[in-house]
């Protein structure tokens, strides 16, 4: 039994190692995609272009408009002439945020009334206007105390020394500069493994069944939990491999540091490998051809990915729609990710995630050898 | 004293293949319909029939790679249904289909299927050299498969599915899409073997191919329609006798055939006809006049021996017309 086992797995390993296009297949494009995914999957906003336009011609005014000139959050056009001229450049896209200051707004301040002051997000991007209209208020509002302050120091300075404030002290913990690539880089480890052990391993059991040598292996003694074992073998230790290449590339480039213990993240790995192969081996079972297999991986990582919480936070799903989520591999890998990652938690918090991606695992690779037994008939 | 257990496997000894009632249905479509067969220990068994008559599944399900909806099958004294572990064991399988691994070495592919195969180690080097000699690919062991010729890598498959040395070889339509020399090559290989005691069960639908055979089912339809050796079978599935006829225009003379007296049957064969007909003594006459009257001119009209093409047009539209009626 071993040695059938042994001589499958080298076999499969002299077919992958041997193509140079696998071994392509195997260590760029991983490495590429951790890159190129890391730099465009950001949440942040920055040096959003900004057109202003001023009808009060104010100290007042300029000094307002230059708190936002010297924000990083915000890149100011050319001021506008009028607001039909604002409207354009809002519309053709060549500004995300609009803001207007109509006359008047420093007569209001000095007299203390309150001061309008319009902004108009393009919120076609909900989130990011969502965020600009924050640090929007951010910046008004500063300016707002900082005018207050000076104008009490003149009338009452006795009073400056007794103005009532709250001081918020924010401590964003496990990420201090709120970097949203943080998030993001532990978040693409998982995915990226995810389409890669799937698809290997899907189109090779495949690949077998349409070039008819599934069927030249059948003949022979071997059983088809050993085929399938020894076809999975090399395929693991391959996801293993690249796992921790993404891992490593990612950690390195973008700096992410690593808090958990090294163990904790390959255990994860492990479990979370042995979830995709009962995968692929599913979706190898249902499919007659590589292309067949191709559409059917795809209509599987879609809503994996989706519903795993690398982009979209599970809490904000529908009730109905996080319970779905339960059953995506990815989202417990996830964690562990983001746990070890970021937290530098260990067992002590992610067994439950462990143990549910060990379930998984061992569900969906046992019901993949029922399912190819049935469907060598 | 030999189990009971034993001494039926010792009776079944004398016959390597035993198939009773063998039944296999895709839904509603029967592939297979109750097959009986025996095949003895070192013969060479041909399965004839046209492409879709349930040759290739009979023989999946021989080989345990398809499971029959009813009935059973004996091989090498196991059940496919029950044992089908031993049964690979004991058996050689090549397929229609090329089904080696192209991307590997010669070697490699010999030595993963002795592997598999379980080939003890110490015979392993004399298995193999064994091999590289039968399909004459000594000195070529490190060659990817990909770029061997047609008929050796057909050797290369045959080698493979006897490194094992199984008592019963099944064979797909082993020569399809090799030249005739190859072809022949590949024959004398057989019959090496069956001298050696393997038996050798071939699919094929070359009718020149079957009477290499030591015996012949024909299959149609998923029916054993004739069963017995070549000559058996030309002699004894004919009712009556056969005429070749030269004439021209084919046609036309085929149409009014048809529906002369004393003809059973007709078909085009080549550029002649033949006439199935109930006395070969009577016949010509009668043929050569229904001809002249209609002026259509004949060459020659001769008995003949029935060619297996004969019989197997002979059955099959019989059965055809069994069917239809």
């Amino acid at each position: 039994m071993l040695a059938r086992m042994k001589q499958m797995m080298k076999k499969e390993f002299i077919q992958v190692l041997r193509d140079k296009r696998t071994r392509f297949i195997l260590i760029i494009p991983p490495i590429v995609q951790m890159l190129v995914f890391g730099y465009a999957a950001n949440f942040e906003v920055h040096h959003v272009p900004t057109v202003v336009l001023d009808y009060d011609h104010s100290q007042e005014s300029r000094d307002l408009l230059s708190h936002f000139t010297a924000s990083s959050y915000f890149s100011v056009q050319p001021p506008a002439v009028d607001a039909t001229q604002l409207h354009a450049v809002i519309e053709r896209g060549g500004a995300a945020v609009g803001i207007e200051i109509d006359a008047g707004f420093a007569r209001a301040l000095r007299k203390g009334q309150p001061a309008p002051l319009q902004v108009i997000v393009d919120a076609t991007n909900s989130n990011s206007a969502l965020i600009a209209a924050g640090y929007v208020s951010q910046i008004a509002n500063g300016f707002a105390q900082q005018y207050q302050r000076e104008r009490m120091a003149r009338i009452a300075p006795q009073w400056v020394a007794i103005l009532p404030s709250v001081d918020l002290a924010s401590r964003p913990w496990y990420n201090p500069d709120l970097l949203s690539r943080w998030f993001f880089v532990p978040g693409i480890v998982g995915s990226l493994t995810l389409v890669l052990v799937i698809t290997l391993t899907a189109f090779a059991v495949v690949r077998e069944r349409e070039i008819g040598t599934l069927e030249q292996i059948m003949v022979t003694p071997i059983r088809p939990a050993e085929f399938i074992l020894s076809k999975t073998l090399p395929f693991f230790l391959i996801g293993l491999f690249d796992v921790s290449l993404i891992a490593v590339v990612g950690s390195l480039w973008f700096q992410v540091h690593f808090r958990g213990h090294i163990s904790v993240l390959v255990l994860g790995a492990v479990l979370f490998l042995l979830c995709m192969l009962g995968v692929g081996l599913l979706i190898s079972t249902v499919s007659a051809t590589q292309q067949q297999a191709m559409v059917t991986s795809f209509f599987f990582i879609m809503p994996a990915i989706t519903f795993s919480g690398f982009g979209f936070p599970i809490s904000t799903m529908p009730y109905w729609l996080q319970l779905m989520t339960y059953a995506s591999p990815l989202r417990y890998f996830l964690v562990v990710l983001r746990g070890s990652y970021l937290k530098g938690v260990g067992m002590e918090v992610l067994w439950p995630e462990m143990a549910a991606m060990a379930a998984l695992g061992l569900g969906l690779l046992t019901v993949a050898i029922l399912r190819f037994h049935k469907s060598l008939d | 004293m030999p189990s009971a257990r034993e001494m039926w496997r010792m009776a079944e000894s004398s016959n390597s293949v035993v198939i009773q009632g063998l039944t296999k249905r895709f839904g509603r479509f029967v592939a297979v319909n109750h097959i009986n067969l025996e095949v003895r220990a070192g013969e060479v068994f041909g399965f004839l029939g046209p492409n879709g008559a349930g040759k290739s599944t009979t023989i999946r399900m021989l080989c345990g790679l398809l499971r029959p909806t009813e009935g059973s099958a004996n091989v090498a004294g196991f059940d496919v249904a029950q044992k089908p572990e031993m049964v690979r064991q004991n058996i050689g399988y090549m397929s229609q289909k090329f089904s080696l691994y192209n991307d590997l070495r010669v070697i490699e592919n010999i030595r993963l299927f002795a592997g598999l195969y379980s080939v003890p180690a110490g015979q392993l080097q004399s298995r193999i050299d064994w091999v590289l000699e039968m399909a004459n690919l000594k000195g070529q062991e490190r060659l990817i498969t990909a770029t061997l010729p047609g008929g050796w890598k057909q050797r290369l498959a045959l080698g493979c599915a006897v490194l094992h040395k199984p008592p019963i070889l099944f064979l797909d339509e082993p020569t399809s899409g090799v030249d005739p020399i190859a072809r022949r090559q590949f024959w004398e290989l057989i019959h090496q073997m069956a001298d050696e005691g393997v038996t050798v069960f071939v699919t094929t639908h070359y009718m020149e191919e079957a009477e290499y055979c030591n015996r012949l089912a024909l299959i149609f339809r998923g029916a054993i329609v004739a069963l017995g050796s070549p000559s058996e079978l030309k002699q004894n599935s004919i009712r009556g006798d056969l005429l070749l006829v030269e004439c021209t225009p084919l046609g036309e003379a085929l149409e009014i055939l048809q529906s002369v007296p004393g003809v059973i049957d007709a078909a085009v064969f080549g550029n002649a006809l033949h006439l199935v007909v109930e006395n070969a003594q009577t016949a010509p006459a009668q043929v050569r006049s229904s001809l002249a009257q209609r002026k259509v001119a004949v060459q020659r009209i001769e008995r003949i021996r029935p060619s297996l093409e004969d019989v197997f047009v002979a059955l099959t539209t019989i059965k055809g017309a069994e069917r239809a009626a």
